[in-house]
């Protein structure tokens, strides 16, 4: 039977230079910290990164972001992270920022096989700018093209070994649409099971966008509950 | 009670029950601790959550469930779970009856200036501008006036735009104002105000002064 796990460090070899990264996550739900790690590990740079946001400091895709990794960020905002947002201020990184759903439906458009969307979200303000506006009859929309990766990390909850997945609570966020739209989608996951033991209307993504599947044996710190963040 | 929790305290009247709502970050994520019953009034969270419940107690944090501003949430019977497009579609779609929003400046015609002051804070848009763009309604919770005393309540913004012409209403601990065809319609002043310290911190035309107006 199909078994599409692999060590980590196999894994993550699928990075090359000059890549395009989609990241999954919101925060620290679904951000695969343990992939991120690994290839900081390796080295790989000029990196162009697609994730909501940059994490926090000293976490995550920041961590990519702070080792000179990272050429372009594509992202909704950056708000949690002034080091991310220095850096940005500083021209050390090239930042490209969207609304966030359609960042999303950017995302999903590369990952459904189109080559953009049309949308009005922006079209009185200055995101107008330097954008291809198309009329759709007598409304006049802004022509967003179509974002895919050479490559999606993606953390799920449970992974069976042909690569469905189920993703946990507000974990779920970009996952699945970044992993529709990348060549190569590597998972790590917190928990594998057989094949035929998830009820097929229950899995969140299926297994054909998976390739690689990473088996977390631990989580590390960084998944915990951030203690900043509790009230 | 502090400004904010005046101004999240008057908002929550704003909620009819069954609505769905989302609340951007600051003020708005106060508002559901003023909410009567929590449970018949549905809390979307962009990262993909409709359903968020009462203030999460301490020791019940969730590492797999913050809302959008990344704050550890509760959930409340019939919540469910989903992907950023569908939180986007719930957004653009027009299925979110309220979005609660702060704001840097608002103008008289309903302009909404809240993400980015040119040179100096650019952090990205996130999800304010599909929300201030498409909810079914944008009511606005701010305090009256900037850190330094100046309106924020102006007759054009100075601010690039985050939408134009989306506000509805303006809720801040000085005043409820509604944005109206003919202007700005003052309905409400909070009992710690006057008239005349209202209108000296509003930068543009208000309506309906010469009634007696209702206090909160």
């Amino acid at each position: 039977m199909i078994d599409k796990t692999i060590s980590i460090e196999q894994a993550i070899t699928a990075v090359r230079d000059g890549h395009t990264v989609m990241v999954g996550g919101f925060g620290v739900p679904g951000t695969p910290f343990m992939l991120i790690d690994r290839l900081l590990a390796q080295g790989t740079r000029d990196l162009t990164l697609v994730k909501n946001e940059a994490n926090e400091a000293g976490m995550g895709v920041s961590k990519l972001l702070e080792a000179g990794r990272v050429r372009t960020l594509i992202a909704s905002h950056l708000g949690l992270n002034p080091t991310a947002v220095a850096m940005m201020n500083r021209r050390e990184i090239k930042v490209e920022l969207y609304p966030q759903g359609i960042l999303a439906e950017k995302i999903r458009a590369g990952g459904a096989g189109l080559l953009g969307i049309a949308t009005d979200i922006g079209i009185d303000t200055i995101l107008r700018e330097k954008r291809q506006l198309v009329k759709m009859g007598d409304r006049e929309a802004i022509l967003e093209p179509a974002l895919r990766a050479d490559i999606a990390l993606i953390h799920a909850a449970t992974a069976d070994r042909a690569g469905n997945l189920l993703f946990a609570k507000s974990a779920r966020n970009f996952c699945p649409l970044m992993a529709m739209a990348a060549e190569r989608v590597i998972v790590e996951t917190e928990t594998i099971v057989p094949i035929g033991s998830l009820d097929p209307d229950t899995v969140h993504l299926p297994g054909a966008f998976v390739d690689h599947i990473v088996v977390l044996d631990d989580l590390s710190e960084e998944y915990g509950v951030l203690p900043q963040h509790v009230l | 009670m502090s400004y904010k929790e005046k101004i999240a305290a008057r908002a929550a009247r704003e909620v009819q029950p069954g609505q769905v709502i989302n609340l951007g970050i600051g003020i708005p994520t106060m508002i559901p601790d003023y909410l009567p019953d929590a449970s018949d009034v549905f809390i979307q969270s962009e990262n993909g959550i409709l359903g968020i419940g009462s203030r999460c107690r301490p020791g019940t944090e969730d590492r797999n469930l913050i809302d959008a501003g990344g704050s550890y949430v509760s959930l409340q019977p019939g919540a469910s779970f989903f992907d950023s497009a569908v939180s986007f579609a719930i957004i653009r779609g027009g299925r979110v009856d309220i979005s609660f929003l702060g704001t840097l400046e608002v103008s008289q015609d309903g302009d909404l200036a809240n993400w980015i002051i040119p040179g100096k804070m650019a952090p990205g848009i996130g999800g304010g501008m599909e929300l201030a763009q498409k909810a079914r309604c944008v009511i606005v919770t701010t305090a009256h006036t900037t850190r330094d005393g100046r309106p924020k309540i102006l007759e054009k913004c100075t601010l690039p735009l985050t939408a134009k012409g989306c506000v509805k209403t303006i809720i801040t601990e000085m005043a409820v104002i509604d944005v109206t065809l003919q202007g700005l319609v003052l309905r409400e002043l909070a009992q710690e105000s006057s008239l005349s310290e209202v209108l000296s911190k509003t930068a543009a035309p208000l309506l309906g002064t010469d009634r007696p107006l209702p206090r909160f």
